[in-house]
């Protein structure tokens, strides 16, 4: 398999001796080159092994057992953690919270993300400064965001209430309350991720040919036509891309539920990776915080077959 | 009216423009504003209602309250370690990976592809409580002392990469060929065209995906709050928010003193790499 092309115009001006000595050390060179690959990609491989791939058998594993993470005895319980998962309802409110939380993130940031990037687009001087204010909540740290934003949504003495003093109206105790925690966690959500939308969508819109809006005028399309038929169409890859990449992040949101509420008042913003969290590390239910993670888990799998079905070109930078 | 000429209608627009840029910004930044100018404040003037925007005697003990409150500097170390250990392992496995995907043969690369391609699809969040249970039982079985509340333990799960390694591929791709073969012809081998030849061209990519790594890790919230016990293997993040539910809403200007701690230095590393972080974000994003 190594005598290559070359190899054989060769042939006819060398001695056999030569061609052998060459051909051995080809597939030497040739072997060389697979143990450096093994080399390179062996630390890699195997932490994913250790750390992702097993892990998710351990789950499937787990999640059929009853253990409270310390006693030595597993119980096997085949799937009664699924059955009272499926029965549960705390476990249909955190669905249903997820469900809430995801939408509405994702929409809002999307939405508040393309507006912000249509105005930045305008040629307006400092455009690239305030490019970077609304980009810098994506990189602070959740949790210290979070209490902040605590502090923020105080009813008496936050920002918010100061606010909402302006038009007469009185705060919300934001989040002590079931009805308004989750709309807090979610203000605070797209207030830190809108940013990330904004300059992907910006870098899409400076990306779109100027010729397209140019012949759009010419058979006479107005702002709003033109804004239908040229920017959306070639925004819509992007968009894509940001809304499944934005699914997939609000899926693992923790930082800032963690801190704003831990999940309450009475689970109103208990979210399923918050639920894992809680199952596991909390009330010590092992098998119910993997069977709940592998919820989570096809879910999101969903999310990215999707994504695969419909950009597999896309497929290499994640 | 009718005679709004075409150039007034531009300065209007052009006004209205930077009119929704500055309240844009200022939404945006209200709340970091509302930070710094908290941290400073007495506790006296943070019941005061309506609040002042900029604090009347700036009260700079908040900070040395706030530092003295938990041991900071501990958090301040684990952090450090925490994060330029996983980023730096994240760099060297993508770097590494990259240049193998790229450049060497091997019969089961597309074996290799697909091993990564799921790596990517499985996130760290579902794979905490198998992983707790690892560093707590199965590595006492195996060296008879558990690594919960270790540093490896916090590092280890998070120095495997795929993005990143799939995102330098990408680049180490995109390379002049005319001078790696010239590395080849002058008999540089691999380990000699990497270094010498590779790394130098593309700098620009893994100082971007450095950065982007070392921003996830300072961040990191989820895994260090499940895998440390102790108050001294606590990471700022996890540090700041058990402060945080111990002190609660007691005294906000020392609170806030302490989430400056937090942020502060990836607020210094963004003024000066932003540009680097957004261009290798959204090329991510638009160049497929």
């Amino acid at each position: 398999m190594v005598s290559t092309a070359r190899g054989r115009d060769v042939t006819p001006y060398r001695g056999q001796a030569v061609v052998q000595a060459e051909s051995r050390r080809r597939r030497l060179d040739t072997r060389k080159e697979w143990l450096l690959f093994i080399l390179f990609m062996l630390p890699n491989i195997v932490l994913f092994g250790l750390f992702t791939f097993w892990p998710m058998i351990e789950n499937i594993r787990l999640s059929t057992q009853r253990w409270d993470m310390i006693s030595p005895i597993r119980l096997d319980v085949g799937l009664t953690n699924y059955r009272y998962l499926l029965r549960d309802d705390t476990f249909h409110q955190v669905l249903l919270n997820t469900a809430y939380f995801t939408v509405a993130a994702v929409g809002l940031s999307l939405l508040l993300g393309l507006i912000v990037a249509l105005l930045l687009n305008q040629p307006l001087k400092l455009r690239n400064g305030a490019r970077a204010v609304v980009f810098a909540p994506t990189l602070l740290s959740g949790a210290a965001i979070g209490i902040v934003w605590s502090y923020i949504f105080d009813p008496r003495y936050g920002l918010v209430a100061q606010g909402l003093s302006w038009f007469n109206v009185s705060s919300p105790d934001w989040l002590n309350r079931p009805e308004w925690s989750m709309p807090a966690i979610i203000i605070v959500y797209v207030w830190k991720n809108l940013g990330f939308a904004a300059v992907i969508f910006l870098a899409g819109l400076q990306a779109i040919p100027k010729d397209l809006y140019d012949a759009a005028r010419v058979d006479g399309a107005n702002i709003w036509w033109r804004f239908r038929s040229v920017t959306l169409p070639m925004l819509s890859p992007i968009t894509f891309f940001l809304l499944i990449t934005s699914i997939l992040n609000t899926f693992q949101a923790f930082d800032i539920i963690r801190v704003m509420t831990q999940g309450g008042p009475v689970d109103a913003t208990n979210t399923l990776i918050y639920y894992v969290y809680e199952q596991g590390f909390i009330d010590f239910n092992a098998g119910r915080s993997a069977a709940a993670s592998l919820v989570l888990f096809v879910l999101m799998m969903i999310v990215t077959l999707v994504q695969l079905r419909f950009a597999e070109e896309r497929v290499h930078y994640g | 009216m009718g005679n709004l000429s075409i150039q007034n209608q531009r300065r209007l627009s052009q006004a209205a423009g930077y009119l929704a840029m500055v309240l844009i910004v200022l939404v945006i930044g209200l709340p970091v504003w509302w930070m710094f100018s908290a941290s400073l404040k007495t506790t006296q003037e943070i019941y005061t209602f309506p609040p002042d925007w900029i604090p009347q005697n700036p009260r700079w003990s908040n900070f040395k309250e706030a530092w003295e409150s938990a041991p900071f500097g501990r958090f301040y170390l684990n952090s450090i370690i925490t994060t330029l250990g996983g980023s730096g392992l994240e760099v060297i496995n993508a770097t590494l990976g990259a240049y193998a995907l790229a450049y060497l043969r091997f019969p089961f690369k597309n074996v290799v592809f697909a091993i990564l391609l799921a790596a990517l699809m499985i996130p760290a969040q579902v794979t905490i409580l198998p992983n707790y249970v690892f560093f707590g039982s199965t590595v006492y079985d195996l060296i008879g002392e558990s690594w919960v509340n270790t540093y490896q333990a916090i590092i280890l799960p998070g120095a495997s990469v795929a993005f990143g390694t799939f995102l330098m591929r990408q680049s180490f791709l995109g390379l002049p060929r005319e001078v790696l073969d010239a590395a080849k012809v002058d008999g540089a081998g691999h380990l000699r065209t990497l270094w010498d030849v590779v790394l130098p061209m593309a700098r620009p990519v893994i100082v971007t995906f450095g950065l982007i790594s070392v921003v996830a890790k300072w961040n990191d919230y989820l895994w260090p709050l499940v895998i440390t016990q102790t108050e001294n293997m606590r990471t700022l993040t996890v540090g700041i928010s058990s402060l945080y539910d111990l002190e609660g809403n007691t005294q906000w200007g020392v609170v806030m003193a302490a989430t400056i701690f937090v942020i502060f230095p990836l607020l210094v590393v963004f003024i000066f790499a932003q540009r680097f972080i957004i261009e290798g974000l959204t090329a991510g994003a638009t160049k497929g």
